[in-house]
């Protein structure tokens, strides 16, 4: 039980389209990974059988002590044991997916209530003090559409964190933002890192990865091609099709 | 042409078209609740993982969303008892059939607004460890129901009127009630024009509270 996230042998078509083939991934508690790739290399796909909001057609993923099988005669897990296993992963979306009837206190509160049954001034202080934790104590009251969008993401930053997961997922947190709100988000994610969190970061911040990610994986097709310490692959990739991607991200400076 | 109007004869009637009104009302009230209910369960059911319960929702909305409404009251409270030997009172055949009709509209229009919430609603709250049904109850339906509010109004007021189908029946509904006055009195000119007039009274200030709730909608949006 040395590592946190164990996934194997992990395959998902959708209809005729292999999306992911044979994902073997494992994870050291702590650890960040970067997972980078051309688009539609299956990156989201990935993170989100993770997370079980796609369901894998077979092999295995471990998350802490929480084990599934998929495929070959094993059963779907019940709804109750997914919702249970999910708790235990946060995730960030691109799109932040703020619930917008709620306000950022509420949408910080709404696991940990919802999901815990924590009574509400428990959770009122938690949420208040993951919302300092990402500069936002002047926001409690606000609803999502009167924030900017790097205050939009660093919100579902902290809502995830409130259900206090083992394990964070990142889809592109920094994708839809203006660029001059790219860096506060880049902030909270490079906090969480040193603090011992362990995360699966996929990201086109090739800059943001090397510096912050201990491990590079880079997918492509649904395979993964190659992978290593962030500086070696993003420094001095072995495979052709990982150079060709990274130069892209070089000639755009 | 000469007609000489005469409402002093229909005024005398005012006790009738007032409790004539109540009735109307009453049935309205009645089939707006219930057919909430049958059209969220069936707006739900269309939405299901399960085959058999979204076949039997499709088919329950478009038998009755497709037949005509005096059709469906005559079949209640003629033809059920025939095929059944369970024989509804005319208010019961009454209210169940335009609580099956209703809740054919309504469950369009819920299905419809659940599906309109993104999504990425409802991933962000399994992704916290919701239940589905929960994500339901707590992040879309909200959401979802101030979509519905003003087309839900719309077709409840499309109800009220409906409800005159039921003199057929001879429910003592205020259309009834005029018939009646009318035959009495052979005034059916003022008759039914006061009747008439009543209708809008009544619906003038709902369609005032539906645009409302339009404008606030649009500009919360
Ligand atoms: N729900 C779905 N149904 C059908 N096809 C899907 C679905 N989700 C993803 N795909 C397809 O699977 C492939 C991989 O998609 P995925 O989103 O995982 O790629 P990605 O690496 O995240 O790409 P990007 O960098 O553009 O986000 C794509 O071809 C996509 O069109
Ligand atoms: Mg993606």
């Amino acid at each position: 039980m040395s590592y946190k996230i164990e996934v194997s042998g992990l395959r998902k078509s959708f209809g005729a389209l292999a999306v992911l083939r044979d994902i073997n991934l494992k994870v050291e508690p702590g650890q960040v990974v970067a997972l980078i790739g051309p688009s539609g290399s299956g990156k989201s796909t990935l993170l989100r059988c993770l997370n079980l909001l796609v369901m894998p057609d077979g092999g295995r993923i471990r998350i802490g002590k929480d084990s599934f099988a998929f495929g070959d005669g094993s059963k779907l897990p019940a709804t109750r044991e997914q919702a249970r296993f999910r708790s235990n992963t946060g995730m960030v979306f691109q799109h932040f997916n703020l619930f917008p009837h709620m306000t950022v206190v509420q949408n910080v509160m709404e696991g940990p209530v919802s999901v815990k049954a924590l009574p509400k001034p428990q959770a009122e202080a938690l949420a208040g003090k993951l919302l300092a934790k990402v500069g936002l104590s002047d926001k409690v009251d606000v609803f999502p559409n009167k924030l900017s969008g790097g205050q939009k993401q660093r919100v579902a930053i902290a809502r995830a964190l409130a259900m206090e997961p083992e394990v964070m997922l990142f889809d592109e947190a920094t994708s839809a933002l203006d660029p001059e709100l790219v860096g506060e988000v880049l902030g909270v994610m490079r906090d969480l890192a040193a603090e011992g969190m362990t995360m699966i970061i996929v990201t086109h911040e090739i800059g943001f990865a090397r510096e912050v990610a201990d491990r590079v994986v880079f997918m492509r097709d649904g395979v993964i091609v190659e992978e290593g310490p962030a500086r070696e692959i993003i420094g001095q990739p072995k495979q052709e099709a990982t150079r060709i991607f990274l130069s892209h991200f070089h000639n755009r400076g | 042409m000469s007609y000489t109007w005469n409402f002093d004869i229909v005024w005398s009637y005012r006790w009738i078209f007032l409790t004539g009104t109540g009735v109307t009302i009453g049935i309205t009230i009645a089939v707006v609740l219930l057919g909430l209910i049958v059209g969220l369960i069936a707006g739900i059911a269309q939405l299901s993982r399960s085959p058999t319960l979204r076949w039997l929702s499709w088919a329950y909305i478009e038998m009755f969303r497709l037949t005509p409404l005096l059709v469906l009251l005559l079949w209640f409270y003629y033809a059920l008892p025939i095929l059944t030997g369970i024989k509804l009172d005319a208010i019961t055949a009454s209210i169940v059939t335009l609580t099956l009709y209703g809740g054919s509209f309504y469950a369009e229009v819920i299905r419809g607004g659940i599906v309109s919430i993104e999504p990425g609603q409802s991933e962000a709250g399994l992704a916290l460890g919701m239940t589905p049904a929960r994500v339901m109850r707590r992040i879309v339906l909200p959401q979802a129901i101030k979509r519905m509010i003003p087309p839900l109004m719309n077709q409840s007021i499309i109800q009220f009127k409906n409800t005159s189908l039921v003199s057929v029946l001879a429910v003592p509904d205020l259309l009834y009630q005029g018939q009646v006055a009318a035959m009495d009195t052979y005034r059916a000119l003022e008759v039914y024009t006061v009747i008439a007039a009543i209708y809008v009274v009544v619906l003038l200030p709902l369609t005032a509270i539906v645009k409302g709730a339009e404008k606030r909608l649009a500009q919360s949006n």
